[in-house]
């Protein structure tokens, strides 16, 4: 058995000082447990500059691999073999770049540390490649695009009475612009209750219909767009009779917006903690008011999300307005007569032509596609953000009816305040939102 | 304070045996059952409209198949001019188009996830998350133009080379062009399969890759966290802990946007030649899809025509469906897919 000597208390500490040596000379063969004793001359401990950080050795190691990879590339490339260009030039880079940095990893580890380095190089290199194509991508459109939105008249004119292949300083790309914007707000009508109404159905009504309907609205999720559009062109414009326009367009977009959207709002609302529902229903809220005060607000940045994108994704789609909408050169607002253009649509169209001015044209609109589209994606994800200082009771305000004191009620028991009513409830109540 | 209702004693007692429990109903009634309707209906008429064109596509593809039978799936030509139908080769080209952006896109997603979830430094995920995102939000069409004018050439160069170097291998044959020649025919390697497999797998990366980082980052920490303290580099805890956790992730994620790459249109419209022949040489221009047939063909088609490619359409659909479903399967029944929107 071993005694542990008693902890030194900050008192006793020159006692003990004095006390334990003694002891421990005086049993040597005894095991114990020694607590370190306090060094009051000792000077104050520099806390670790690289803790789970790389050392210098090791960030040498893992740079240096790359420098010497960049020069083998070079020497490979540039002077010993025919391989001009700087695609060749990256290639061999990395390729000898994982060779440098496994043969280092080989001197200080085993065969572990190798395939550790190698991985990490090759996930670093791959996100790489995806964010090359990003910006290469972003950078190649607005690049070849800049030189038409120079022309104020390309945000200003129609392209009636001007043929695609002339110059820049006439007409334009207002039909497109407009024409999109119209589609747009059209499939958005259509698509905002159908859409979250449908996801209202499936999370807050449930049952064996609502099961059958989210199959459904899953399955034609998988609905390509040329589909849509096909289905509405054979539909709406040859067996109905209908002609090409704006409206065909707006409910092509719809038909493929609409499951998305559905889906989307689905997985936001069902994902609504359960306790605030039943908190307000046992408030004495409706169905209707719980949905309408509690569930829509409380995910409300989710649906926010999940609409900008379906939009994002619908204001870019050429297929189903490719079949659906004609596309005219002149400026048409009217979306159940003649025939309607939009950016997409306007783009390929040009680009398709091959005309110089006309590519031109196309890449400036598809940079204003894009400039739409990053727009729209910010606004997701400003919307998507929490709003300050929303508490759970600043949103349920509207469900209780406000009580107020009169005579008629005296307040005899103070533990029944109008304090402790959701209404009035102090406002740091900490937000329900998780999101 | 509360205050309990005092037990009455003066109140009349009631017989014991009269007092029935209240029946309970989770019937609406009043306003709820107003709601409860109103939803309904909404939910009905989606129904009727997401329903209906998956029944009117099968509903038109009655005549096609009456009139062509089984030689609709195994006729290559598509000549209305001649009466002869078929889509063997817009599905393999389909299918081939499909197969090489998955084959790019798929190990890219996976990285990418990966750097996202256990490289990248904590600061830069949410950016880096918003920038995938916003590589799904671009359009079809912009990758389009990416695709086939700036990607193109490089391209066609790099099939060059994979055809002087690898062209024993079937699939990397270009016929009509001899890499050896002096001036090698340029033309015979742009507007391939490949090529258009190039701007397909930019626009499908997205997809997978937001999936497989949303199970890679459900992770358990504690999992990660033991394995690290077993002494595993960060590569072990990966292969040993987050990979087999996100198996499901990485299966369905790859699925959904093999889904979306079968059915891409445009991209494909702007970069490949038409070309009616099933082939294995992704290298050598010419393909055709059965998206972009419907965007080529459906102007100056007849009736009969038109129900032809509504057919194609049809087929299309179903195929998406069934590796949709599949990937929502899969995803849903894996350990991580439990909170995971597929």
């Amino acid at each position: 058995m071993t005694t542990l000597p008693a902890p030194p208390r900050a008192s006793e500490a020159d006692a003990a000082t004095a006390h334990q040596p003694a002891a421990h000379q005086a049993g040597t063969h005894q095991p114990g447990t020694h607590l370190p004793q306090a060094d009051p001359d000792a000077p104050p401990a520099t806390p670790l500059a690289t803790l789970g950080r790389p050392t210098a050795d090791e960030l040498f190691r893992r740079y240096g691999a790359w420098v010497a990879a960049a020069g083998l590339a070079y020497l490979l490339t540039q002077q010993v073999l025919p391989l001009p260009g700087v695609p060749w030039f990256l290639i061999t880079f990395f390729c000898f770049g994982l060779l440098t940095t496994a043969v280092l990893a080989a001197t200080d580890g085993g065969w572990i540390e190798v395939k550790n380095r190698v991985v990490e190089a090759t996930v670093t290199g791959g996100a790489l490649v995806v964010g090359l194509a990003l910006v290469s991508t972003l950078g190649f459109i607005l690049l070849q695009g800049w030189r038409p939105l120079l022309h104020l008249n390309f945000f200003t004119q129609d392209m009636s009475g001007v043929g695609w292949a002339s110059e820049l300083d006439q007409g334009g790309i207002l039909h497109a612009i407009v024409g999109s914007l119209i589609e747009l707000s059209i499939a958005l009508v259509v698509t905002l209750p159908l859409g979250i109404g449908t996801a209202v159905f499936m999370t807050e009504v449930g049952g064996r219909f609502a099961r059958l309907v989210r199959t459904v609205v899953e399955a034609m999720t998988a609905l390509p767009s040329i589909v849509a559009g096909l289905f509405v062109y054979t539909v709406w414009i040859l067996t109905l009779g209908m002609p090409q326009s704006g409206l065909a367009a707006g409910l092509a977009i719809s038909v493929m917006m609409l499951p998305i959207i559905a889906r989307a709002a689905d997985v936001v609302l069902r994902v609504v903690p359960g306790n605030l529902r039943e908190a307000s229903l046992a408030l004495g809220a409706s169905r209707w008011k719980t949905v309408w005060h509690v569930v829509l607000p409380t995910a409300r940045p989710g649906l926010a999300t999940a609409v900008i994108l379906g939009v994002a994704r619908g204001v870019g789609e050429t297929s189903p307005v490719l079949l659906t909408s004609g596309a005219s050169d002149y400026l048409n607002v009217h979306p159940t007569q003649n025939t309607m253009n939009s950016l997409p649509l306007f783009i390929f169209k040009l680009v398709l032509s091959g005309e110089p001015n006309a590519v031109l044209r196309a890449y400036g609109a598809a940079t204003v596609l894009l400039l739409l589209v990053l727009a729209l994606f910010v606004v997701a994800r400003v919307a998507a953000r929490p709003r300050k200082g929303t508490s759970v009771a600043a949103r349920v305000r509207g469900l209780v009816r406000p009580r107020r004191r009169t005579a008629a009620t005296p307040d005899t028991t103070p533990g029944t305040t109008p304090a402790s009513t959701p209404g009035t409830t102090h406002p740091d109540t900490p937000s329900e939102e998780t999101r | 304070m509360t205050i309990l209702p005092a037990h009455d004693t003066a109140a009349p007692r009631t017989d014991p045996a009269s007092v029935r429990p209240r029946a309970l109903s989770r019937k609406a009634t009043g306003a709820d059952a107003v709601f409860e309707h109103g939803a309904r209906l909404v939910g009905a008429s989606v129904l009727v409209v997401t329903g209906g064109v998956a029944l009117f596509l099968g509903w038109q593809s009655v005549p096609t198949l009456q009139r062509y039978g089984l030689g609709f799936f195994t006729t290559q030509e598509w000549s209305p001019e001649t009466d002869t139908i078929g889509i063997a080769a817009v599905l393999t080209g389909t299918l081939t188009v499909a197969a090489v952006a998955m084959v790019i896109a798929f190990p890219l997603a996976l990285l990418t996830a990966l750097f996202i979830a256990e490289y990248a430094p904590a600061r830069a995920r949410a950016t880096l998350v918003a920038l995938v995102d916003l590589m799904a939000a671009v359009p079809s069409i912009i990758y389009g133009l990416w695709g086939g004018r700036l990607i193109m050439p490089y391209a066609g160069e790099l099939a060059l080379f994979l055809q002087k170097h690898l062209g024993w291998i079937p699939v990397f044959d270009v016929r009509g062009s001899d890499p050896n020649a002096a001036v090698p025919d340029a033309t015979r390697y742009v507007a391939s399969a490949f090529c258009a497999g190039i701007a397909v797998s930019m626009m499908v990366m997205p997809m997978a890759c937001a999936v497989m980082r949303q199970v890679f980052s459900q992770t358990p920490p504690g999992e990660k966290e033991a394995a690290l303290a077993l002494g595993a580099t960060r590569w072990g805890m990966i292969s040993a802990v987050v990979l087999p956790f996100g198996r499901g992730g990485i299966i369905g994620g790859t699925m959904l946007a093999l889904g979306r790459a079968l059915g891409e249109t445009i991209a494909v419209v702007l970069i490949v030649s038409p070309a009616f022949e099933i082939k294995w040489n992704v290298l050598e221009i010419g393909t055709e899809t059965v998206s972009a047939l419907i965007a080529g063909r459906f102007g100056d088609a007849s009736t009969g025509q038109l129900s032809a490619l509504l057919t194609a359409g049809f087929v299309l659909f179903l195929i998406t469906l069934v590796v949709n479903t599949l990937a929502a399967i899969i995803v849903n029944r894996s350990r991580s897919g439990a909170g995971a929107e597929a």
